[in-house]
């Protein structure tokens, strides 16, 4: 950046001091100039940000009313799977009987349902290991050694609340955020109280 | 470049330094634009519009590129993809969307402004043909670019322009039709000619900035022209480009960019057509179908041909219309004088506000629904604009009488002072000098 | 080449000449007759917004009194398919509001029964867009005697005079007979409405196929409690419409203010700046010989005592 002003053949002005004077309203407007660049990126990185109507899809109700204890639906979230199962007694006290020290990711089935409804077990139906889609929500799918989902990809086995008990994943299935807007209808992806 | 006293690059800083070893590229941009570039000193502002026009180019592409992230080429969902997606839901779209329209506006702008700079200041002559012609082959390339982007929103106006401007092939006999089909992919505007657009239009703007560098390049072999034609003697008629040119370059632009802004913010519509807010219809034709202003002085001479005669009217039209560009490149050949600038040209300089009045006048008539007078006049101003450059130029350049020329750039830009400071008939200018300083 | 060129030249001004000289003879051997519609067809009325001018704002009260027009009388033929329901929080309404006005409005929106697969509509939800009345172009022109009423999204910026033009369309209807231009002269015979169409002299062609949607006060009433007259209601419902075609006019304008400051004093800075690096280089070019100012001057001095005129 030149900070002479002017090429060899022009006579060099008086002082060092006056040359700094000069000075600062060159750099102010290449600053000036510098600041409105960066604020001219801010719409070329806020448009990669979701748009409005991929947020408006935030959210997805879901009728449980017709899955029965026993029974579970897959519904898409985000363009994701959902596994909404209503458990049954049985598989909630195999849930609770497990010791905290056997989960590699401690976590109860409390912890992972509603007060009051500990029965509907809503997790996301993707494997924390590398994503694939396990099996167990469908009628007649192998649901693995303990009654929950089987991942076929590499062998990850949950439970009936849906934890990791044996296999490569890492984590119990996500649970998403979620709340009951009626006894029969639960909006997916909506922070409850 | 080519002169001997142009600053040679030294890099202070070592990190300048450790990368002009490997890759000369510091040493490139200095020599280009740095302080190593001498630039005449008398430049005017009329030669501030090819950095502008790069500016604008660069904002296209930067606005193209992420709208092209959210734009949709199906004809079903293209203008959905603009008018919805991107004007209303997608965070800034309508910022992005106003500024690439807008933008292609000013960018048409300052290359006409640009290209008559270089009419009146005779840039074209020798030795910077290649640079002239290189510079048409970017404006040619510009209205493909422009018309192909206009077809994209998929509204009355990009499919009824598009229906008119690929029908100017089937003017041509014989092979007009097929070539027309070949273009679309079909018989009409569709799916697949909007696709085609869509790839071309987002491959073009790189072939322009391909095509402007070589014009820069065969620009800084001679170095730039100036406002007297004179050519560049010594030390003494340059400055660096660095800071000089880069300090005026950088206020103007500010000041140009305002006016974009104010336009892009307050007034987004003006320049458009409201027909292009409502999705094309194949069947139904818009009440006047016209491009957009950029193009209205060729749409008046392609339709001031209006009868048969030898050839068919709309033929004619056509060849007219591309030969109005074409002809351009003929100009340092049709244009003989060997002074370089309007300013020391009286007759020249006349002819060529002529010009520029017709132009305007062609762009109106262009731009109006045609009536009558509307017609003769749009014809009478095309016959001109063919006959300034094909018979009026060259006559005026064989036979102009032009006024004695400077001896040098320096003694152009000292007038003032040494007007008063010396007494009349010791100066070197005026009287002993001869025409002929140029090559 | 040089000759060639100029005998195109010639050529083609000669085309020209021949060109010119048919059309002035044609159009005066056979001028041709006004056009009705040039003679009838009425410019926009003014229609002053809220939102009009540069500081213009949206008043969020009319356009909620003009979306009430809309969804009582519009929305019956015409669709706003570019907007959503969730939208509607740009004119006032809260989410619960929105919700509501959703799963209450009369066009549901098409999907599939869950259990057999066969074709079926829902109630809409906040995310979706306004249903369109009918399924498709068909559909609109066999229910409305064979024209297609236009989508009203962007109608304030698909024509000519953007919401004035609306709002005296929408209160242009008149009765052809007896109708008079401002010449004082009469509706000819071909000019007035074939079977089916309705004369309102801003419509370009003069008989539209919209009859007219406002016909009386009090078609609508509104919510807080503005007098419905029809003026009223096309004054709202044209306000409606400049927000359906530009939700983001205000935001649009306060980024612009910020900008153009911006700008102003980055060129106001950067001009100053110029100068300064200027500064020095147009005049003090140290020249030499008979343009050095310091040989000028002694050159005038010399002249001087010799008493040579200057």
């Amino acid at each position: 950046m030149a900070t002479k002003a002017g090429s060899a053949e022009v006579p060099q002005s008086a002082d060092a001091e006056g040359l700094r004077r000069r000075d600062y309203l060159k750099v102010g407007a290449v600053a000036f100039a510098g600041v409105g660049g960066v604020v001219a990126l801010a719409p070329l990185l806020v448009q990669m940000a979701p748009s409005a109507d991929v947020l408006a899809l935030s959210t997805t109700e879901v009728d449980i009313s017709k899955v029965q204890p026993g029974q579970g639906i897959k519904v898409s979230w985000r363009k994701q799977p959902v596994f909404v199962r209503n458990l049954t007694p049985k598989e909630i006290a195999e849930a609770n009987a497990v010791p905290m020290s056997q989960l590699r990711d401690p976590q109860s089935l409390a912890e992972r349902t509603k007060p009051g409804k500990q029965n509907w077990l809503i997790t996301l139906g993707v494997c924390t290991h590398l994503g694939c889609v396990p099996l167990g929500i469908g009628e007649g799918e192998n649901r693995g050694p303990y009654g929950g989902y089987f991942c076929p990809c590499h062998g990850s086995m949950y439970d009936t609340a849906a934890r990791i008990r044996q296999g490569p994943a890492p984590k119990n299935l996500q649970v998403p955020d979620y709340e009951f807007t009626s006894p029969t209808l639960v909006t997916i992806g909506a922070k409850g109280k | 470049m080519s002169f001997s006293w142009a600053k040679p690059y030294e890099p202070k800083h070592p990190l300048m330094r450790w990368i002009d070893e490997r890759l000369p590229l510091p040493r490139l941009a200095y020599g280009a634009v740095g302080g190593g570039y001498p630039v005449p000193r008398n430049l005017n502002y009329w030669w501030n519009f090819g950095v502008l026009a790069g500016i604008f180019l660069t904002i296209q592409i930067i606005t193209g590129i992420v709208l092209a992230m959210h734009f949709a080429a199906t004809t079903g969902g293209a203008f959905n993809s603009v008018n919805q997606l991107i004007m209303r839901d997608v965070n800034a779209g309508w910022l992005l969307r106003y500024a690439h329209m807008n933008g292609a506006s000013f960018f048409f702008i300052v290359t006409y402004i640009h290209i008559f700079r270089g009419l009146y200041y005779g840039s074209y002559k020798a030795p910077r043909e290649l640079v002239w012609m290189l510079g048409l082959v970017i404006y040619l390339l510009m209205m493909a670019t422009a018309f192909m982007g206009y077809v994209l929103p998929w509204g009355q106006m990009s499919y009824w322009g598009a229906q008119v401007i690929t029908g100017f092939f089937s003017a041509f006999p014989l092979v007009g039709e097929p070539i027309r089909i070949w273009l679309l992919g079909g018989y009409a505007p569709d799916q697949a000619a909007l696709t085609r657009f869509f790839s071309l239009h987002y491959l073009l703007p790189f072939v322009i900035a391909a095509v402007v560098i070589l014009h820069i390049w065969a620009l800084h072999i001679p170095g730039s022209s100036n406002p007297t034609g004179v050519d560049v003697k010594d030390e003494k008629d340059t400055l660096p480009f660095h800071p000089f040119y880069t300090a005026k370059d950088g206020w103007f632009a500010g000041a140009v960019l305002l006016v974009f802004a104010v336009v892009t913010f307050f007034a987004p519509n003006y320049l458009g057509h409201p027909d292009n807010n409502i999705p094309a219809n194949a069947l139904a034709t818009p009440a006047h179908i016209v491009p957009e202003w950029y193009f209205w002085p060729f749409y008046a001479i392609l339709r001031s041909f209006t009868v048969d005669f030898v050839l068919e009217a709309k033929l004619w039209g056509v060849l007219a219309m591309f030969g109005s560009i074409l002809l351009l490149f003929f100009l340092p050949w049709l244009d003989r004088s060997p002074v370089r600038s309007g300013a020391y040209r009286p007759v020249f300089k006349r002819f060529f506000w002529l010009l520029a009045i017709d132009v305007v006048i062609l762009g109106y008539v262009g731009g109006a629904p045609l009536n009558w007078w509307r017609t003769a006049l749009g014809q009478v101003a095309a016959a001109y604009y063919f006959l300034h450059f094909l018979v009026i130029l060259p006559l005026v350049s064989a036979f102009e009488t032009p006024l004695p020329l400077p001896n040098s750039i320096t003694e152009s830009v000292l007038h003032g002072e040494e007007a008063e400071a010396a007494p009349a008939g010791s100066t070197p200018r005026g009287g002993t000098t001869a025409a002929a300083v140029v090559q | 080449m040089r000759f060639i060129l100029g005998f195109i030249g010639a050529v083609l001004a000669g085309v020209l000449l021949i060109s010119m000289i048919s059309n002035l003879a044609t159009y005066v051997q056979n001028p041709p007759a006004p056009l009705a519609s040039e003679e009838f067809h009425k410019e926009p009325k003014a229609l002053h917004l809220a939102s009009d001018g540069i500081f213009g704002r949206f008043d969020k009260q009319q356009l909620q009194r003009g979306f009430q027009v809309y969804s009582e009388v519009c929305s019956a033929c015409h669709s706003l398919s570019l907007v959503s329901f969730r939208d509607l929080k740009g004119l006032g309404y809260s989410e619960a509001e929105i919700k509501k006005i959703a799963s209450d409005w009369k066009t549901q929106v098409p999907s599939i029964n869950p259990d057999t697969g066969e074709a079926a509509t829902r109630k809409a939800l906040p995310s979706d867009n306004f249903p369109a009345p009918f399924a498709n172009e068909v559909a609109a022109r066999a229910a409305n005697n064979n024209a297609l009423p236009p989508d009203l999204s962007l109608m304030t910026k698909a024509r000519e005079g953007g919401a004035a033009y609306v709002y005296s369309l929408l209160t242009g209807f008149t009765d052809p007979n007896g109708y008079r231009n401002e010449h004082g002269k009469p509706l000819p015979a071909e000019a007035k409405p074939p079977q089916g169409l309705h004369f309102n002299p801003y419509f370009a062609n003069l008989n539209i196929a919209m009859p007219p949607p406002l016909t009386s006060n009090g078609q609508v009433s509104y919510a807080d409690g503005t007098k419905p007259t029809v003026d009223q209601m096309a004054k709202d419902v044209s306000a409606f419409l400049v927000w359906t075609a530009e939700p983001n006019l205000e935001s649009r304008r306060a980024a612009g203010f910020a900008v153009v400051i911006f700008l102003l004093i980055g060129t106001i800075l950067g001009y100053f700046a110029y100068h300064q690096v200027w500064a020095d280089a147009k005049r003090k070019v140290r020249v030499t010989g008979a343009l050095d100012p310091e040989n000028q001057a002694k050159t005038r001095r010399a002249k001087a005592k010799q008493g040579v005129a200057g």
